[in-house]
């Protein structure tokens, strides 16, 4: 099987001169290129652990970075930048700094579990992504990416009835989003829908809509569930810090302190 | 190993909640391929949303919880031991249910908790056998006996089968299958092959069966969803398939929609059609291509069925 990473040099720490002398040798030509060297002071020896804090970061500790989820990744294959087995090497080294630069990618993941499946040392990569882009968000480097939002509406509309409905979610979704719903290709498929359903079919959808289809008998569900979901959020807001950082936050805008510190 | 296999005569039925909406023509065809099979459908009382792809992602847990209340009703109350999914999300997340429970003790302890707090009995691991669709024919009629009762053969129609992922990965929430003959393939699965080549459809050799056609973000990241169903168009035509069937409402509607995203957005069109198994299934067994849905689909199959005899 190919490799498909890149390589881990990053194209501005490549310095290459047209003449180059060193200690009195000519070095010019295909010596000329040469690395940068990098020193990281910045490590967060906690980010391994504040992964493995959130759902699906459980066995990222088990790594040994051989390699198969990044060769089989769905993703990767359309975008090579897309790595989990290097963003796993990262978090597990604690290079939050390096962990960044891709932060807006991760969230991509679209939980194929072919990792999960390469996998020979069981991590879940998949839960990995799912982690760090949670992560990410909860720590403030990202926005919520629309992922989350969909996750977030869906998820919503199963707690409260039970039960979900296409069209609610996608209005939903829309509305959170910002999106107007009327997505040229979403018209051009409800044209080609229209075209061919019969009547009666499209009203049963069309009250599927107004009259939102629940499961009886729910709100014991409901109340249990929301009242586990709030505690697990308490438990990672908990292990990531999140209530300190925030505290921290407030003290670093204090005026009189700004002064009082110069 | 998995011990005597359970008769599929009558199994407690999910249908989930894409078959009430974009995948109305799979449930409608499922149930008349059951008929006309003698296989009998009991639909699970009062059921709620698996929680899809979706909700794992809030808290997997709350997942395991919802996939238990189904199997708990159709256990505790319907006395039912196997429950038939035709969707692969719901198939794949009672799967996985099953496997947590049974291994987990954290997972256990939450679904008790809710489930006390809900008012019903908990679901104990071991209590029913998750199949899907393909499980309950391939291994409730079985190929010989289908073939006897085919009306209107497939012949000349060329089949690219799609499994999508949820289907088989990943793998270890599956340990009934990858056990030798007679059992399912996680890399090469052959289910629903075998059963459109009973119906006397031909195969073609498909390279993406088990491809993934970015269904979690069909609408949060629309263009690589888009790519990826493209792919997938694109081998199944470089194949040489008339026809992709699919055994899943996601990937389903997926293909079709990121079929007309492709036309409006990349402007490339492909002409290979998209349809249930059941439809196709349906079709052998004699029933009408109206009683399988076959106008619900928005990629229009019914000129090709024609064209090959089959409607
Ligand atoms: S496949 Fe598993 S062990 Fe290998 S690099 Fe990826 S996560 Fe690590
Ligand atoms: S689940 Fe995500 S990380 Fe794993 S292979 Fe699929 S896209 Fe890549
Ligand atoms: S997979 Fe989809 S549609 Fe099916 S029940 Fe689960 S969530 Fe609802
Ligand atoms: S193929 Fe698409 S819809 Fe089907 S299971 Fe995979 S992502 Fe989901």
């Amino acid at each position: 099987m190919p490799i498909h990473e890149e390589h881990l040099i990053r194209p501005e720490n490549l310095k290459t001169h047209e003449d180059l002398v060193i200690d009195g040798i000519d070095v010019s030509g295909h010596w000329s290129t040469f690395i940068e060297s990098r020193v990281v002071t910045d490590y967060n020896e906690a980010l391994e652990e504040e992964i493995a804090a959130l759902p699906g970061g459980e066995f990222i500790h088990r790594c040994w970075q051989c390699g198969s989820c990044t060769n089989s990744c769905t993703v990767n294959a359309i975008n090579p930048d897309f790595n989990p087995r290097y963003w796993i090497y990262l978090i597990r080294v604690g290079m939050e700094s390096e962990l960044l630069r891709d932060k807006d990618i991760i969230w991509q993941c679209v939980s194929c579990n072919k990792c999960t499946y390469a996998c020979p040392r069981d991590v879940v990569p998949e839960g990995v992504m799912k982690a760090t882009a949670h992560w990410l968000e909860l720590k403030g480097h990202t926005p919520k990416s629309p992922s989350m939002l969909f996750d977030e509406e869906f998820s919503e509309q199963v707690i409260e009835t039970g039960k979900i409905e296409e069209g609610r979610i996608i209005r939903g979704f829309f509305k959170r989003t910002g999106q107007p719903l009327m997505q040229d290709w979403l018209v051009e498929m409800a044209k080609r829908l229209v075209a061919k359903l019969p009547v009666t079919l499209l009203v049963k959808m069309g009250l599927a809509s107004v009259l939102r289809p629940r499961t009886s008998g729910w709100s014991g569900a409901r109340d249990a569930i929301q009242e586990y979901v709030d505690e697990k959020q308490a438990e990672q807001r908990k292990a990531l810090r999140l209530d300190e950082l925030v505290e921290i936050a407030k003290q670093e805008v204090k005026p009189g302190q700004q002064a009082a510190a110069e | 190993m998995s011990s005597e296999k359970k008769p599929y005569q009558k199994v407690a039925y999910y249908p989930g909640c894409a078959l009430e909406g974009t995948g109305h023509a799979y449930n409608r065809s499922t149930k008349e391929v059951g008929k006309a099979l003698g296989l009998e459908l009991d639909e699970v009382n009062n059921w709620n949303c698996c929680g899809a792809m979706e909700v794992k992602n809030i808290d997997p847990k709350i997942q395991t919880y919802l996939s238990s209340r189904v199997m708990s009703i159709a256990a505790n109350e319907m006395g039912h031991d196997v429950v038939m999914a035709p969707c692969n999300g719901c198939y794949h997340n009672l799967k996985k249910a099953e496997y947590d429970l049974k291994n987990d003790a954290d997972s256990r302890q939450v679904v008790d908790r809710i489930s006390s707090k809900a008012g019903h009995k908990t679901y104990e691991a071991g209590q029913v056998e998750t199949i899907h669709a393909l499980d309950w024919i391939k291994d409730g009629i079985g190929e010989e006996a289908l073939r006897a009762r085919i009306k209107n053969s497939l012949k000349g129609l060329k089949v690219a089968n799609y499994y999508g992922c949820m289907y088989t990965r990943p793998r270890h929430i599956f340990p009934e299958k990858d056990q030798g003959e007679g059992s399912e393939s996680t890399s090469q699965p052959h289910f629903m092959d075998d059963l459109l080549a009973a119906a006397g459809a031909e195969n073609v050799d498909f390279p993406l069966k088990t491809a993934c056609c970015g269904g979690a973000h069909t609408l949060s990241d629309s263009d690589t969803s888009t790519l990826l169903v493209l792919n997938i168009l694109r081998a199944a035509e470089a194949a040489g398939a008339d026809v992709i069937a699919t055994e899943c409402p996601t990937c389903h509607s997926g293909l079709e929609m990121h079929q007309v995203r492709a036309e409006s957005k990349f402007g490339y069109t492909s002409n290979v059609k998209i349809t249930y198994f059941t439809q196709l299934l349906g079709m052998a067994l004699g029933l009408s291509a109206k009683k399988v849905g076959m106008h619900e689909n928005i990629s229009d199959s019914m000129a090709l069925l024609k064209q090959k005899g089959i409607a």
